[in-house]
């Protein structure tokens, strides 16, 4: 017993994360007016009095935006409100054109949802507290770095406007990295379901994160501290793991967490305290009288269920047995619903799931993240990754040449026959042209041949490299091996 | 019968039979409003050239034998709280007096595809709020039967300029009285139709669960033929009312027998000057005498309306008037920052406006929403109740529209409260958000008109306008809006 008491223990922190998800809604037009959604319109050419908040206009609700909504909720597992509400949101802000913000602060469209994924070889479920609706605000850009120092800002409205739907979950998020996946998994929903393109960098995702801890065994939420400006899942996962050990320092001196707004600074790595939650404003929410309250028809509602594609664990759960794929290749397959449906069409064209899997999983995402395209993009087509496999598969190239044939492809869209003759890459397999390299090999590589003669077989891979070499790469490996192994090992 | 002093209806027969041109109707009415308006201050923008255009197209329509509007050609004027694409729009502040609108209010739009002139915009109380229009931040406006008193407000502006002659209609907007009251005041006839008839879209908005938009004309037939042309569903209000308004002229028949009339005992108390009272209670008795009946009811929360209607009102206006800031239009003062050039902008408010601005932002307070805001949305629904359970007795509710006749202008009030308090017998009808109609009913000691107020149930704006109609033929056959005055001319003398 005394020496229990005399060491006395650290104590072991449980992680406490929530998340606070904006997503744009990909709908033709903004949630009041008609104006378009389009990204990258020259400033302010996609406005009309009622987006710009001219004195007199009203909104009316896009009916498209709320079945987007709804669609969303569907995909997380929510229940749907049977009316919708919404309400102001006040703050005084130069791209704000109304002073307030339309959206929806006691009675959200969707509610208690989940999502559920892998994590560790484990089954995961983070609960969806709910999803409301709402506007984008329009965007400022300062002659200058913040708008206080800047000696101007401009503002463009094309983005006021634009619906929006925030996602609230849980706080069952144990760990940074659980946080991203949870994440990677909310996206692959939201672009399978086509509520949102979810483009971080285009801002049409966004994330906060809510972090706090809790001695192990608690039941108490810690103070929290909510951090901003993520702009990668990446720096979710970075940033929150900087909170986890500012926390636990913070906590092990036997001090408290201050509840506050914290900003993440990318560059340095750090997060820096911005406001502390009794500064926050007080956003003075009303009821919206120009908006009146919004039935949801259950009808409806089972329409747009009805609507809902495959999603990503059930498309897994399949690739898994329809193409006999590890669980794991299904994964990476099916996390963006192009790539799997690109896979679905490369082994119609083919066969073989399992080689046109390595493939995708290898070659084909390295050049996507390469060079930041999507899917849809690339010239390469599912009919032309057949046709290159089974150049491989006859032997016309080798399947090192063939992923230098593939590149080209991926990035031209022309055809594999057509870059093989051009480029002059036809497998070597006459065995009269390769003898001849094979003996100089021999005779340029004495000591090498004669470890092999003496039977270190493991040396004659070197032979095969010297004489890939000779020939670009072009020599059939199968047959240089066999010609090696007559001259060099006794039978 | 002078030119200017026709009822719409009146002139639209001369203009059929071709005794007179829209536009000579029309020159003749922007000479007066140049020769008397000086002295009333009913009109902030005169958009003479425009209204002229107007009514030769209308001319020239006629001429060439087609099917016209019934308002073709006959000229009125908007309260300046009302969109027009093209003309300057204030709403009686500094903060837009250099803000001209890139589009129409439906109302607007409504007008002008009918072929009507718009002569201008009229003065208002700035935002709307007041009851006098002397928080307009431009000028005053004179009662023009008597230049030392208040033509009401918010609308008094067009008040004053149909009762002038300064138009044959306008239209004005009420949030708690702002028709009616200056309609009492200056002796015409003005209706708030049931929220939801008349599309809000180009109205700036005071409060928003609150504001419509109606006509002020000389007599009751005049006030549906206007409603027909500004009533019905507009896809840019959500709102306003799906389907098509009927005919409100159809209504108009003078019939008293079986007309059921309550006298609500809350709206004759001691605060409503004796001679108000007497004046509504004969207007009840000369329908009872042409056979309708006559009860007293009661509308047991009428005491909590003044206090809900405040709440409501400061809470959604402060949240309206928010975007004002300087930032996208209107004027902008200048500031060292974002926030100092906002609050630069928002100091050219006038005191009423910052007043409402101050208790609505208030209200709307996290802690307190509830407290204030969400017990006057209780009081609401019990104040609709009341109503309901009235109208299943009766058809139309009579009562008073002011406590007294037109107050002095400049009038000191003791408090806010005081001033506040006039408005007992207009704010429940916009909480229920039902119609109701102001004309005038006889005349006070001091010569001025005294107002009478018929309220209907929601979407019973026919039926309010039938029985206004059947008092006016018993009362004032002539039409009410210039009976009463009999001969009296626009004070012009000036104070």
């Amino acid at each position: 017993m005394a020496t229990e008491t005399m060491v006395k223990p650290v104590t072991e922190y449980e992680v406490v994360i929530g998340l606070e998800i904006h997503a744009e809604l990909l709908t033709d037009a903004k949630v009041w007016c008609g104006c378009s959604t389009k990204f990258g319109a020259e400033p302010n050419t996609q406005v009309c009095p009622v987006c710009m908040g001219l004195p007199g206009t009203l909104p009316v609700l896009n009916r498209e935006a709320v079945a987007y909504a709804i669609k969303a909720g569907l995909a997380l597992n929510c229940s749907i409100a049977p009316e919708a509400r919404f309400d102001r949101k006040h703050y005084f802000y130069p791209d704000l054109p109304k002073a307030y913000q339309i959206t929806q602060n006691d009675h959200p469209l969707c509610r208690r949802g989940y999502v559920e994924f892998e994590l560790g070889g484990e089954t995961r479920r983070v609960g969806i507290h709910h999803i409301h609706l709402e506007e984008e605000a329009g965007k400022l850009m300062h002659a200058g770095d913040r708008l206080m120092e800047a000696e101007y800002s401009l503002i463009d409205y094309n983005r006021a406007g634009i619906p929006l739907i925030e996602i609230v979950t849980e706080p069952d998020i144990r760990s940074p990295e659980e946080a991203r996946v949870f994440l990677e998994n909310l996206k692959s929903i939201l672009e399978y379901t086509r509520v949102s393109d979810c483009r971080m960098e285009q801002g049409s995702l966004r994330v906060d994160a809510n972090i706090s801890l809790r001695p192990k065994g608690s039941t108490k939420f810690g103070n929290k501290a909510e951090i901003k400006n993520l702009n990668s899942f990446r720096a979710v996962q970075r940033a929150l793991e900087y909170e986890v050990r500012r926390q636990t320092e913070i906590l092990q001196r036997g001090e408290e967490v201050a509840a506050e707004t914290r900003h993440w600074d990318e560059t340095k790595g750090v997060t820096v305290a911005m406001r502390t939650k009794d500064e926050e404003d007080d956003y003075r929410y009303s009821p919206e009288p120009d908006i009146p309250p919004f039935e949801v028809d259950p009808a409806w509602v089972e329409r747009l269920r009805a609507q809902l594609p495959e999603l990503p664990r059930e498309k897994q759960q399949r690739f898994v047995e329809q193409y006999e794929l590890p669980a794991y290749d299904a994964g990476v397959l099916t996390a963006d619903a192009k790539v799997a449906d690109f896979f679905e069409a490369c082994v119609a064209a083919y066969g073989k799931p399992k080689i046109v899997s390595n493939w995708l999983m290898g070659e084909f995402l390295r050049l996507l993240r390469e060079d930041g395209a999507e899917v849809q993009d690339v010239p390469l087509t599912p009919e032309g990754l057949a046709e290159l496999l089974t150049l491989v598969d006859r032997g016309v190239i080798s399947g090192s040449i063939g992923k230098e044939v593939f590149e080209d492809m991926f990035r031209t869209g022309k055809s594999a026959a057509a870059i093989v003759k051009e480029r002059g890459l036809e497998q070597i397999s006459d065995e009269g042209e390769l003898a001849a390299v094979v003996d100089q090999v021999i005779a340029e590589n004495e000591d090498a041949a004669a470890k092999v003669r003496a039977g270190e077989m493991k040396t004659i891979g070197f032979l095969v490299g010297q004489v890939m070499q000779k020939t670009r790469g072009k020599a059939n490996p199968k047959l240089v091996n066999e010609l090696l192994r007559a001259r060099l090992v006794q039978e | 019968m002078e030119l200017h002093d026709l009822t719409v209806r009146e002139l639209r027969q001369r203009l059929a039979a071709k005794e007179v041109s829209s536009a000579e109707v029309t020159e003749h009415v922007l000479r007066r409003i140049e020769q008397l308006d000086p002295h009333v201050g009913a009109y902030l923008t005169v958009t003479a050239d425009q209204a002229l255009a107007a009514a030769k197209a209308a001319d020239e329509a006629r001429a060439r034998g087609e099917a016209v509007h019934p308002l073709a050609g006959v000229p009125g004027g908007l309260k300046d709280n009302i969109v027009t694409e093209g003309v300057r729009t204030t709403a009686g502040s500094r903060v837009l007096e250099n803000w001209t609108p890139p589009y129409d209010a439906t109302v607007v739009r409504r007008l002008k595809d009918a072929g009507v002139p718009v002569l201008g915009k009229t003065n208002m109380d700035e935002f709307a709020m007041g009851s006098s229009t002397e928080t307009s931040a431009f000028k005053k406006t004179r009662n023009p039967w008597d230049a030392g008193r208040a033509p009401g407000g918010s609308s008094g502006g067009s008040a004053a300029a149909v009762a002038a002659g300064m138009g044959y209609w306008a239209l004005g907007s009420d949030t708690g009285g702002s028709i009616r009251q200056p309609a009492a005041f200056c002796g015409v006839v003005g209706m708030k139709p049931t929220y939801g008839l008349v599309s809000r879209f180009g109205l700036i908005a005071m409060a928003s669960s609150l504001d419509q938009i109606g006509p002020f004309t000389r007599d009751v037939a005049d006030a549906a033929e206007l409603l027909n042309v500004i009533a019905g569903h507009d896809p840019k209000d959500s709102t306003s009312a799906p389907g098509r308004a009927p005919d409100f002229t159809a209504a108009l028949k003078a019939e008293a027998k079986g007309l059921r009339i309550g006298l609500p005992k809350e709206y004759f108390t001691e605060g409503i000057s004796a001679e108000v009272q007497a004046a509504v209670r004969q207007a009840a008795a000369e329908l009872e005498r042409a056979g309708a009946t006559v009860e007293e009811v009661s509308l047991p929360h009428a005491e909590y309306a003044l206090g809900a209607y405040y709440m409501i009102v400061s809470a959604e206006s402060s949240s309206n008037l928010g975007r004002y800031d300087g930032v996208r239009y209107g004027r902008r003062e200048a500031g060292a920052d974002v926030p100092a050039m906002m609050t630069a902008t928002r100091a050219l408010l006038g005191s009423e406006v910052k007043r409402r601005i101050v208790l609505g932002t208030f209200v709307r307070g996290k802690e307190r929403l509830p407290e204030y805001y969400m017990r006057a949305a209780r009081v609401r629904t019990l104040l609709r109740r009341d109503f309901e359970q009235a109208f299943e007795k009766v058809d139309v509710l009579l009562t008073p529209v002011t406590p007294t006749t037109a107050f002095p202008l400049g009038r000191r009030v003791r408090s806010q409260m005081e001033a506040y308090a006039a408005d007992i017998c207009t704010v429940a009808v916009n909480l229920a958000g039902l119609p109701a109609l102001s004309m005038p009913c006889g005349v006070g000691a001091d010569g001025l008109p005294i107002g009478l107020q018929f309220i209907g149930p929601a979407f019973g704006d026919a039926q309010v306008l039938q029985a206004a109609y059947t008092y006016e033929q018993l009362a004032w056959p002539e039409g009410a809006g210039r009976a009463w005055r009999a001969g009296k001319e626009v004070d012009v003398d000036g104070h």
